[in-house]
């Protein structure tokens, strides 16, 4: 057990920074959505890289073989992975109807004319 | 009538003529009468009460508990039964007053004025008859609210100003000291109830109980000890029934009768000593004496009559705080007798107004001649005020004056000579000018509307007339106090 | 047979009336069927909490497949309470919702509002019906993206960007509880609640379960707007439908609450969160920071609906001042408070969706002298803004009591100065409110509306006389409470 051979954890760890990264400091909505998306991907390494056992095989059962690796996690990870595609194609579809609304995708943008219609008030 | 069903219909009729106020809005002189009748039958309701309580019995009722091991809960004691009495009678005098005094000055929302009036005489009741805290609590929130629309009748801007004071003050102090206070009190002794005694005996130290009073007496703003007695002037935006109500009937006076029956029935009077009770005489008494001196540079009429208010009532709490049975059986007599007495005097000052749109002291110079009778009761009111015989409040004051000699607290003796000298020279060169001072010859106004002066001939009448039929709200008191008669 | 298979049932008949609304796309239909679902609800929510009261707990098995590998649907003394709570909620709501919605949506749309509205209940019901972590996940991220689309479908199009906002920052959330459970599934081996709380104790390395501790409160946090944590909640509630604001207001934090209590005292127990972490000390600073600027804010605002947003973020603030003081008082008030601010605060977003309809707009401007144009539903706001102030008689007073109470016993005098005084802070913009409505002269270009419909104003109502009547005959409210917060508190030991 060496830092080295913890190597998925090290990529999880980055891929969740990476994500929150993007979605805090960029402005435009799409880009979001994406770090978003790779916020969510590292947790989905986080779950299955444990799953494998050390010296596990494949969760069937078999003569013989006496350690499996943990299918649970893939399970959990399969339905993680169909919420985050619904969330995604919902925040696609809001960030169309914002573009017809607004003209734009970029927040800064959207924030200025939300501030100019209040004033105009 | 069962006492039961009594101490419920106390509280339930001025509620129903509320609701029949408003039902009948649209035709004032049945919504008069809807008043005048439910007036008159709360005043029997509680007379009923009057003979078991004077015999020594409690009557009490307990409703459906609002906290777990908290019920709402009527208890009817001398001291509660003392303020409802005054409560209920004069609340025929004040609806008899409005009648002449709102249609005399045309006032508007007047089915407003007398739904409101009638829910807070409701909620008065329930503070006269609470049997434990926090059934005192919920009907004190409820005749601040009750009465908010009362003050803000105008609704303009310095209505609207008074309001926010008004409310502000009375709820801030309610909910920032008052309540915690209680809940304190509930997990200190683990009862509510009203017992005389007290609750809190041996279950605090004198320094937690110093602070745990400091809470309950600044909590009760409604009793306007200084510094937290601003609301009272401010509410004299209102029109003058209102002040009148404020003052005499219900809002005062249930600041008044919770201090009383918290220091009688909470704390008790034998429980604690100097160290919890030591500070509240100086508190009250600087009250007194300051309140005083206000009274005596102001110029608007009303305005020197809530002054005047807010030192009788510190005579009421410098009088309980001193613990000495004769001085409580003074501070129970003077929630009556200043009642009558500051009555009386409202009802002149909105006879006045309403004759003759005067509002300040230096203008009635020789209005005794126009208006004999409202300035008659005046009169009357003054001298119950300074303390002079027959008038009643001769009476309540000579029981403090006992109890401050009998506790050997000179110093609050003096307080309370002193300041009757001030109320004389608040009051008298009122009088003085009145009938004995040239007037202005462009007056050419008569007396107020016949109802207004009917009220405040009967009220003035009532403060000469107590002390002759004084054995019932001296049993009453005397009961409160234990001390022999 | 139905009654054993009530647990499920909750969840299931609102889960499919949404693609059975969608199918049949009719406008009365969806209402209808919207309507139905919900009263029936309510009555499996009600018999489920009659029964946990006679008998105990009450275990359900997904499938037939015992737990801990099955996913277990769990029902005792807190959730049967929520429960009820999300399904009166949503019994009330829902016949209100008819003129609400054809007002505020296009025709076309409206069908679609009522389809995620029932999805949206589903979510909720399940996630405090069931017994499993990763369940909690599924069900909280099918009632979240229900209320993105719902807070979408608002008339303006910020409600638009509202929604977004709150997509972005909801999913950060459940993707933080995500980890949270994962840390802890890694440690255990368990995903099921009852059976984690078990294993816990023989965990030997305890650094991942604060993390996983970290996680989850700070994914829930974010869920139930805890302070800093709820930047999205004004937006969301402003734009979005009335109807809209006025369910998520009494349902979507305070099932999210539920999840943090479920989680701190079942799950954790008080041995690992209130010795390894200081977390009552960051929840209480979190929850004055929370109730004291909220309602600041709140006392500036010239949107009503936006006003009672910031209320809502202070008062979530008292639940978890209730939580950080963690004796049985505090869990009272906190639990207690889950009914009662959900019903004042239900109460007031529907009468506003009365103003919205009658008036157009909720500013300030237009809402002068609405005492007198619509007095049953001005006056059925100052109840509703009495009870967040917490006068007695309203339910809001049940609260304060029990939240003071608490800190009086733990000693924190300062506390509850602090909680008496943010009341006052609350009354500040009740009676902003109050002085516009009664005592300013009316707004000229409403001047000719009326009172409100007689179904919406009637179902307002409901919740209003709710608020006043759970002020007064707690025996229900505070009982339950006490129940739950005896067994969390005892449980956790």
């Amino acid at each position: 057990m060496s830092l080295a051979s913890h190597y998925s954890y090290w990529v999880t760890i980055f891929l969740m920074i990476a994500g929150l990264y993007i979605v805090i400091a960029r402005g435009n909505l799409v880009k979001k959505l994406i770090g978003l998306g790779i916020f969510q991907t590292s947790v989905y390494l986080l779950y299955i890289a444990p799953g494998k056992l050390i010296g596990g095989t494949a969760p069937i059962v078999a003569e013989g073989f006496r350690t499996y690796s943990n299918p649970l996690p893939h399970v959990l990870i399969l339905t993680a992975i169909v919420v985050g595609v619904a969330t995604l194609a919902l925040g696609l579809a809001i960030v169309v109807r914002i573009r017809e609304a607004y003209g734009t995708i970029e927040e800064d943008e959207i924030l200025a004319q939300d501030r100019r219609e209040e004033e105009q008030v | 009538m069962t006492p039961e069903l009594a101490i419920l219909g106390a509280v339930a009729i001025p509620a129903a003529g509320a609701v029949g106020v408003a039902a009948c809005g649209r035709v004032p002189n049945l919504r008069e009468t809807v008043t005048l009748v439910a007036a008159a039958l709360l005043f029997l309701a509680v007379a009923t009460l009057v003979s078991p309580v004077l015999a020594g019995a409690r009557p009490s009722v307990r409703l459906f508990e609002i906290i777990p091991g908290l019920p709402i809960a009527f208890e009817v004691e001398p001291l509660g039964m003392l303020f409802a009495l005054v409560a209920s009678s004069l609340w025929i005098a004040s609806s008899v007053y409005s009648i002449g005094y709102m249609r005399g000055n045309n006032e508007a929302h007047q089915t407003r004025f007398y739904v409101c009036f009638a829910l807070s005489l409701a909620a008065t009741m329930g503070i006269a008859f609470a049997g434990n805290l926090i059934t005192l609590f919920l009907f004190y929130e409820a005749l601040t609210l009750v009465t908010y629309p009362l003050v803000t009748h105008h609704g303009d801007d310095e209505a609207r100003r008074g309001g926010r004071l008004y409310l502000g003050l009375l709820l801030g102090t309610s909910i920032v000291l008052l309540l915690p206070a209680v809940i304190a009190t509930w997990s200190i002794a683990g009862t509510l109830d009203f017992t005389p005694g007290g609750i809190l005996a041996g279950k605090v130290s004198e320094g937690g109980a110093a602070l745990l009073l400091a809470l309950y007496m600044f909590g009760i703003g409604k009793a306007a000890l200084m510094p937290v007695h601003r609301w009272l002037p401010a509410a004299m935006v209102a029109p003058t029934p209102v002040s009148a109500l404020l003052h005499a009937v219900a809002v005062v006076k249930a600041g008044a009768f919770a201090v009383v029956k918290v220091i009688v029935y909470v704390f008790g009077t034998t429980a604690f000593g100097p160290e919890t009770f030591g500070w509240l005489p100086w508190v009250a008494g600087f009250t007194i004496l300051a309140a005083s001196v206000v009274a005596l540079r102001a110029d608007n009429l009303k305005r020197r009559l809530a002054y005047s208010t807010v030192s009788q009532l510190s005579y009421i709490v410098l009088a309980a705080a001193l613990l000495a049975p004769l001085s409580i059986v003074g501070a129970a007599l003077h929630i009556a007798t200043h009642a009558f007495g500051k009555i009386t005097l409202f009802f002149a000052a909105g006879a006045i107004y309403t004759a003759s749109h005067k509002t300040e002291v230096s203008q009635l110079d020789g209005i005794g001649r126009r208006m004999p009778w409202t300035m008659g009761a005046f009169t009357i009111g003054a001298l119950s005020i300074i303390g002079i015989p027959p008038a009643a409040g001769f009476f309540s004051k000579w029981f403090m004056f006992v109890g401050t000699v009998e506790s050997g607290q000179y110093l609050a003796l003096a307080v309370l000579a002193l300041s009757t000298l001030l109320n004389a020279a608040y009051f008298l060169p009122i009088v003085h000018a009145a009938f004995f001072r040239g007037q202005d010859r462009r007056d050419d106004h008569g007396e107020a509307p016949w109802p207004a002066v009917v009220a405040l001939v009967a009220t003035a009448a009532a403060t000469l007339a107590l002390p002759f039929f004084a054995d019932v709200p001296l049993e009453l008191a005397g009961q409160v106090g234990g001390a022999p008669k | 047979m139905t009654l054993e298979h009530l647990p499920a049932l909750q969840v299931v008949l609102p889960l499919i009336s949404a693609p059975l609304i969608v199918l049949v796309r009719r406008r009365w239909f969806a209402w209808a069927l919207a309507v139905l679902v919900s009263w029936i609800s309510l009555a499996i929510a009600v018999t489920l909490f009659l029964e946990v009261g006679r008998t105990g707990v009450i275990t359900y098995a997904i499938g037939n497949w015992p737990p801990p590998w099955g996913i277990e649907y769990r029902v005792d003394a807190l959730n049967s309470f929520v429960l009820v709570l999300v399904s009166f909620t949503a019994a009330v709501v829902a016949p209100y919702a008819r003129i609400s919605i054809a007002a505020e949506l296009p025709r076309e749309q409206a069908y679609l509002l009522f389809a995620m509205f029932c999805l949206c209940l589903a979510g909720l019901l399940g996630i405090t019906i069931t017994g499993d972590m990763f369940n909690i996940f599924v069900f909280l991220e099918i009632a979240s993206l229900s209320t993105y689309v719902m807070i979408a479908l608002g008339q303006r199009r910020k409600a638009l960007v509202a929604a977004y906002q709150y997509l972005i920052m909801g999913t950060i959330g459940a993707t933080f509880y995500v980890i949270g459970i994962g840390l802890l599934y890694l440690m255990t081996g368990t995903l099921n609640i009852a059976d984690l709380a078990g294993r816990l104790r023989d965990v030997g390395e305890i650094r991942p379960l604060l993390a996983a501790f970290a996680f989850i409160t700070v994914g829930i946090g974010l869920k139930l707007a805890l302070f800093p944590l709820h930047q999205w909640l004004p937006n969301a509630y402003a734009f979005a439908p009335s109807v809209v604001t006025a369910f998520l207001s009494a349902t979507a934090t305070k099932v999210s609450v539920y999840v943090l209590i479920r989680f701190y005292f079942t799950i954790f127990g008080t041995s690992i969160l209130f010795a390894a972490l200081p977390t009552d000390e960051v929840l209480l600073v979190l929850s004055i920071a929370g109730i004291v600027t909220a309602s600041l804010v709140a006392v500036f605002q010239q949107d009503l609906k936006r006003m009672f947003a910031y209320s809502s973020v202070a008062q979530i603030g008292y639940i978890t001042l209730g939580l950080s003081l963690a004796n049985e008082a505090g869990l009272t008030g906190s639990i207690v408070h889950l009914l009662n601010h959900g019903v004042t605060k239900g109460a007031i977003f529907l009468l506003i969706g009365g103003i919205a309809l009658r008036c157009g707009a909720v500013t300030f401007d237009r809402l002068r002298g609405i005492g007198r144009r619509m007095p049953l539903t001005a006056f059925g706001l100052v109840i509703g803004g009495l009870s967040l102030v917490g006068i007695p008689g309203t339910a809001g007073f049940i609260t304060k009591w029990y939240l003071v109470l608490a800190a009086i016993e733990r000693g924190y005098w300062w506390l509850v100065a602090v909680i008496v005084a943010s009341s006052l802070i609350a009354l500040g913009y009740v009676w902003r409110f109050v002085e516009a409505a009664y005592l300013s002269p009316p707004d000229e270009r409403s001047v000719k509306q009326g009172e409100a419909p007689a179904s919406m104003l009637g179902f307002a109502w409901v919740l209003v006389i709710a608020c006043v009547y759970f002020g007064l005959d707690t025996s229900f409210s505070v009982g339950a409470a006490r129940e739950a917060a005896v067994l969390l508190i005892g449980g956790a030991r």
